[in-house]
C-alpha cells in the first residue's frame, strides 16, 4: 500500500499522541493509581501502534505494542507503578519520539529497540520490578471483563427486566456466538441463532444491534443477553446445533455486577472531571486537546497562501475605494463600503486561524524540567497557567528556544538543591511557574521560580570584573537595573559552570531574540525568594501597526511599538552638540537622525525654507532618538513581509509591506537608529 | 559537455546592450513588464529595490549596472525576469526578453577570456546558435551576495 500521502498526517498525529503519552506519564507519576490517566496513556499507545503498523513502521509498532502490554498490566493492577517503571516508560516514549523524528526527516523509521523491548517484556512478565501476585487465572478474568463490556449501555427498562427475572427464578445469560470464518450467510445464521434463543427464553439485548446483525455489519461474533429458565448447558447444546458456528460462550450475567461496573466507570469519570476543575497545568492542556478534536488539519502553507491572496484582495479593495471616491457613484460607493466591512471581518478570521495555543510550546517543558531536575539532583515542580493563550504561529515558532533557555536557567541557577532549600526553610521541592496571558495587543509570558533570587552584590561584582559597567556607573544603578545586567553579553553568575545552561552566553541572546520579535524582556527578583523573567510579545508578527511617513516621494513605515510620540519642531529649536543635531524634548536632550539624508531620499520639500519639521520620537529601552521626516501620513495596520533571501541585513530596514496602491513600503528598524 | 547533438538546453534569451544572454528556463519563474520599484537605501547601486510580485516582496537588480554597463532609460521593451536560485527569488532588469530557444549541448563552448564587456566570472560558457552568439550566465555568481549591502555606515 502506498502510504506516502498519509505521512504528514501520520507524523502530526504521532506527535500529538507522543505529547499525550509524555503528559499523562508525568501525571501518572504524581497519581500512580489514577485509572483515567492509565486509560489515556493506553489509548494513545494503542492508537500509535495501530497507525504505525498501518504505515509499516514495524519497530514503532513493536515498541508501542510492548508498552501497551505493560500498560495493560498496570490497568489491571498486575504491575505496580513505581519510579523505575515510569522511567522505563519515559525511555520507551523517547525511543518512539526518535523514531518519529527519523520518519519525519525522511528516514525509514527503524531503530534498534531490542533492549527496551526486552526490558518491557521483563516488566510484563513481572521480573525485576515488584508485582502484585498475579491472579491465578487472569485469562478468565479477562474474558469476563471483555464480555461484560461487550454489551454495554443497558437502559433503565432493560435493567428492570433483568433484575425482575433474577427475582422470578429465571437466569440471565450473556451468550457470545462465534461464527465460522468461512461462514457465507452470516445474517441467516444470526437469524437461526435468534430463532433458537427465542424458543429458550427472551432476548433482551444484542451487541451489535439486531439491525446491524441483519445487515451483516459485524465481524465473526456477536453477543446477546438472554433471560431464560434453562440451564447453561441446555442453551449451549441448542445453539451449537446451528451450523457454521465455531463456538458459543455462555456466562451468567449478574445485574448487580453490571451496576457495580457502571458506577465504577462513572466514578472514574467524575474523579477525572473534578481533577480537571482543580488542577491547572495538565488540564488546560487536555482541554485544548479536546478542542483540537473538533478541528480539521490545514497545511500551514495553505494558510499562508490564503493570507497572501487576502492581502492582494485588500490591495484591490484600496484601488476600488479610490475609484469609487473619484466617480462619486452612490451604488458603487455603497457596494465598496460593504465590501470593506466584509473583508475587515475576513481579515480577523484569517488572522485568528493562524493563532495557536501556546500550549504547543509549553507542553514540552514538564518533561524537560523533570529531566533537568534529575540531572542536577534537584526537586523541581512546574506549574503552567494559561496554556490556552493564543499566539500567531510565527511567534510560536520563534519563542521556543528562548523559553527553553530561560527555564534551564531557572532550574540551574534559580532553584537551589534540596539541602540548601531545607536550610533556608523552604519546601525541598522548588516550583517553576510558567504563565501566559493576553493584555491588549500583547502576550505576556512570565517564568518565575521560588529559588535563590538574584544576588545583587554578586551581579555587580561580576559586572565590574567583566567591564560591563564602570565603577561610577555601578553606584547609580537601581536594583532593577542591576538585575538587567545579567542579560548583557558575557555574563554568568552561577559559581559552577554546568552542562545545563552553559557559560552564560545565554541571556543576552534570549533578550536579543525577544527584541528582534518586537518584544521586550525584563527581570525582577527578591533575594532568597525567587526571580521572575517577563517577556512581552506582539500577538502576531505578520500584522503590525505602523506610522506611515514620507521622505521625498517615498513612503516608509515606522512600527508604532517603538514610537514614543510625534512632534513638530521649529527649525530654530534644533541645537548642535558635539557636532550633532539635538533637540530639547521635555527636558531631555534627544539626538536627531535626518532620515532623508540617511536614506538619500530626494526630498521634495526644501527643508531650508520650511520653518517646522515633523519629528518622530522613537525609543529603545531608555534611550530616545528623534527621526526627522518630511511629513507624517498616518497610522495603518500593515502586513509585514520579509524582503526575501537575497536582501538580508539591509541597514535600518526590518522588512517591507504592501500599501493600498500596491506599492512596497519599507519598514524602518528604529532600533538600529537609536544610539 | 555531451557529444550527442540530441541534448538541448532550453533557455530564455534576453538582451543587454548589444549582447544576447541566456538562462536555462528552469531557473526562471516569470517575465514581467516594468513596474514601480521601491528603492532600498544603503544597498549596492545595482540593487534597484523591491517590487510587489503578487503579494510577495521581491528584490530587483539591474543587470546592466551589475555587469558594469552604462544604465539605460526604461522603455517599452524593458523586462523584469524573475529567477529562482535555491531559496532566493530575484528580479533581473534587462533591456528585452523575447526568445525561448533550444541550445544544443554541443554548441556550447567554454567562455573565452574576453567576451564583450561582462566579467568572465558570471559566464558558464558561450553558444553559437543560428549565427547568434549567446552568453550563458551563471546565476549563482550573478546573485552572489557579498556585494549586495553597501557600506553600512550611519551618517549623522
Amino acid at each position: 500500500m502506498d502510504t506516502t500521502q498519509y505521512l504528514g498526517v501520520f507524523i502530526d498525529e504521532s506527535r500529538e499522541h507522543l505529547d499525550v503519552l509524555y503528559n499523562q506519564l508525568l501525571q501518572l507519576e504524581k497519581q500512580p493509581g489514577e485509572k483515567a490517566v492509565i486509560e489515556e496513556i493506553f489509548r494513545a499507545a494503542h492508537t500509535l501502534k495501530g497507525m504505525s503498523a498501518t504505515m509499516g513502521y514495524t519497530d514503532l509498532a513493536n515498541l508501542t505494542h510492548k508498552m501497551e502490554n505493560v500498560l495493560d498490566g498496570i490497568r489491571y493492577e498486575k504491575i505496580a507503578v513505581d519510579t523505575s517503571l515510569i522511567d522505563l516508560l519515559f525511555e520507551a516514549v523517547e525511543h518512539l519520539e526518535s523514531i518519529v523524528d527519523d520518519v519525519e526527516n525522511g528516514g525509514a523509521g527503524t531503530k534498534d529497540v531490542a533492549r527496551i523491548v526486552d526490558l518491557l517484556d521483563r516488566v510484563e512478565m513481572g521480573e525485576s520490578i515488584q508485582t502484585h501476585d498475579r491472579k491465578p487465572a487472569p485469562a478468565v478474568e479477562a474474558t469476563e471483563t471483555v464480555t461484560l463490556m461487550s454489551v454495554g449501555g443497558l437502559d433503565e427498562f432493560e435493567i428492570s427486566i433483568l433484575s425482575e427475572s433474577e427475582g422470578r427464578g429465571y437466569s440471565n445469560f450473556e451468550i457470545t456466538v462465534q461464527l465460522r470464518k468461512d461462514c457465507l450467510l452470516k445474517a441467516a445464521r444470526v437469524f437461526m441463532v435468534f430463532e433458537v434463543l427465542e424458543k429458550l427464553g427472551e432476548v433482551i439485548k444484542s451487541s451489535p444491534s439486531v439491525t446491524e446483525l441483519e445487515e451483516e455489519n459485524f465481524d465473526q461474533s456477536f453477543t446477546v443477553l438472554l433471560v431464560s429458565n434453562m440451564s447453561k448447558d441446555d442453551i449451549y447444546q441448542n445453539v451449537i446445533k446451528v451450523s457454521e458456528i465455531e463456538d458459543v460462550t455462555i456466562n451468567a450475567f449478574s445485574i448487580a455486577a453490571y451496576k457495580e461496573q457502571q458506577t465504577a466507570q462513572s466514578e472514574t469519570t467524575t474523579a477525572a472531571d473534578q481533577e480537571a476543575e482543580t488542577t491547572t497545568s495538565e488540564d488546560s492542556s487536555s482541554k485544548t486537546k479536546k478542542a483540537v478534536n473538533k478541528t480539521i488539519r490545514v497545511n500551514i502553507d495553505r494558510l499562508d497562501v490564503l493570507m497572501n491572496l487576502f492581502e492582494e484582495l485588500v490591495i484591490d479593495r484600496g484601488r476600488l475605494e479610490q475609484i469609487s471616491q473619484e466617480l462619486k457613484h452612490q451604488d458603487l460607493e455603497e457596494t465598496v463600503e460593504r465590501m470593506t466591512r466584509v473583508s475587515g471581518d475576513l481579515q480577523n478570521i484569517i488572522l485568528t486561524m493562524r493563532m495557536v495555543p501556546i500550549d504547543q510550546v509549553f507542553n514540552r517543558f514538564p518533561r524537560m524540567i523533570r529531566q533537568l531536575a534529575r540531572d542536577l539532583d534537584k526537586q523541581v515542580d512546574i506549574e503552567i497557567i494559561g496554556a490556552e493563550t493564543e499566539l500567531d504561529r510565527t511567534v510560536i515558532d520563534e519563542i521556543g528556544d528562548p523559553l527553553v533557555h530561560l527555564i534551564r536557567n531557572a532550574v540551574d541557577h534559580g532553584i537551589e538543591t534540596a539541602e540548601e532549600r531545607k536550610q533556608a526553610g523552604k519546601p525541598e521541592q522548588g516550583t517553576i511557574k510558567l504563565q501566559a496571558y493576553h493584555s491588549g495587543n500583547h502576550v505576556f509570558i512570565e517564568i518565575s521560580d521560588d529559588g535563590a533570587g538574584i544576588n545583587k552584590e554578586k551581579v555587580l561584582a561580576k559586572a565590574l570584573a567583566n567591564g560591563v559597567v564602570s565603577k561610577e556607573e555601578s553606584l547609580l544603578l537601581t536594583d532593577q537595573q542591576v538585575y538587567e545586567l545579567i542579560m548583557t553579553s558575557g555574563f554568568s553568575t552561577a559559581e559552577k559552570i554546568s552542562d545545563v545552561s552553559g557559560r552564560g552566553v545565554g541571556l543576552d541572546v534570549v533578550k536579543n531574540t525577544i527584541e528582534s520579535l518586537g518584544g521586550r524582556m525584563s527581570v525582577d527578583a527578591t533575594l532568597g525568594k525567587g526571580s521572575t523573567f517577563s517577556i512581552e510579545l506582539p500577538l502576531t508578527l505578520s500584522i503590525m501597526s505602523v506610522l506611515l511617513v514620507e521622505l521625498g516621494t517615498e513612503t516608509y513605515a515606522i512600527p508604532l511599538s517603538s514610537i514614543m510620540e510625534t512632534a513638530i519642531f521649529s527649525k530654530k529649536d534644533i541645537m548642535h552638540a558635539h557636532n550633532k543635531k539635538v533637540i530639547d524634548f521635555r527636558g531631555h536632550v534627544v539626538p536627531l537622525v535626518f532620515l532623508s539624508e540617511l536614506f538619500d531620499s530626494t526630498s521634495s520639500v526644501n527643508q531650508e525654507d520650511d520653518a517646522y519639521v515633523p519629528i518622530v520620537i522613537v525609543r529603545k529601552g531608555d534611550k530616545l532618538t528623534g527621526l526627522v521626516v518630511d511629513s507624517l501620513i498616518g497610522q495603518q495596520e500593515v502586513v509585514l513581509k520579509s524582503m526575501g533571501q537575497y536582501l538580508t541585513n539591509t541597514f535600518a530596514i526590518s522588512g517591507a509591506t504592501i500599501l493600498g496602491d500596491g506599492r512596497v513600503a519599507l519598514i524602518i528598524d528604529s532600533n538600529a537608529l537609536v544610539r | 559537455m555531451a557529444n550527442e547533438s540530441a541534448t538541448y538546453r532550453k533557455s530564455i534569451v534576453f538582451q543587454l546592450k548589444d549582447e544576447s544572454y541566456a538562462l536555462p528556463v528552469d531557473q526562471i519563474g516569470l517575465i514581467e513588464r516594468m513596474q514601480p520599484i521601491t528603492r532600498v537605501p544603503q544597498t549596492a547601486p545595482f540593487v534597484k529595490g523591491v517590487i510587489n510580485l503578487r503579494g510577495v516582496v521581491t528584490p530587483v537588480i539591474d543587470l546592466r549596472i551589475r555587469f558594469g554597463l552604462d544604465p539605460k532609460e526604461i522603455d517599452e521593451a524593458t523586462r523584469i525576469i524573475i529567477v529562482h536560485l535555491e531559496e532566493m527569488e530575484v528580479g533581473l532588469v534587462v533591456d528585452a526578453a523575447n526568445d525561448v530557444i533550444d541550445i544544443p549541448e554541443d554548441a556550447i563552448e567554454p567562455a573565452p577570456e574576453l567576451v564583450g564587456t561582462v566579467d568572465v566570472d558570471y559566464i558558464d560558457g558561450v553558444a553559437k546558435v543560428d549565427q547568434r552568439l549567446l552568453i550563458l550566465l551563471n546565476l549563482g555568481k550573478v546573485l552572489a551576495k557579498e556585494e549586495v549591502n553597501d557600506l553600512n555606515v550611519l551618517e549623522g
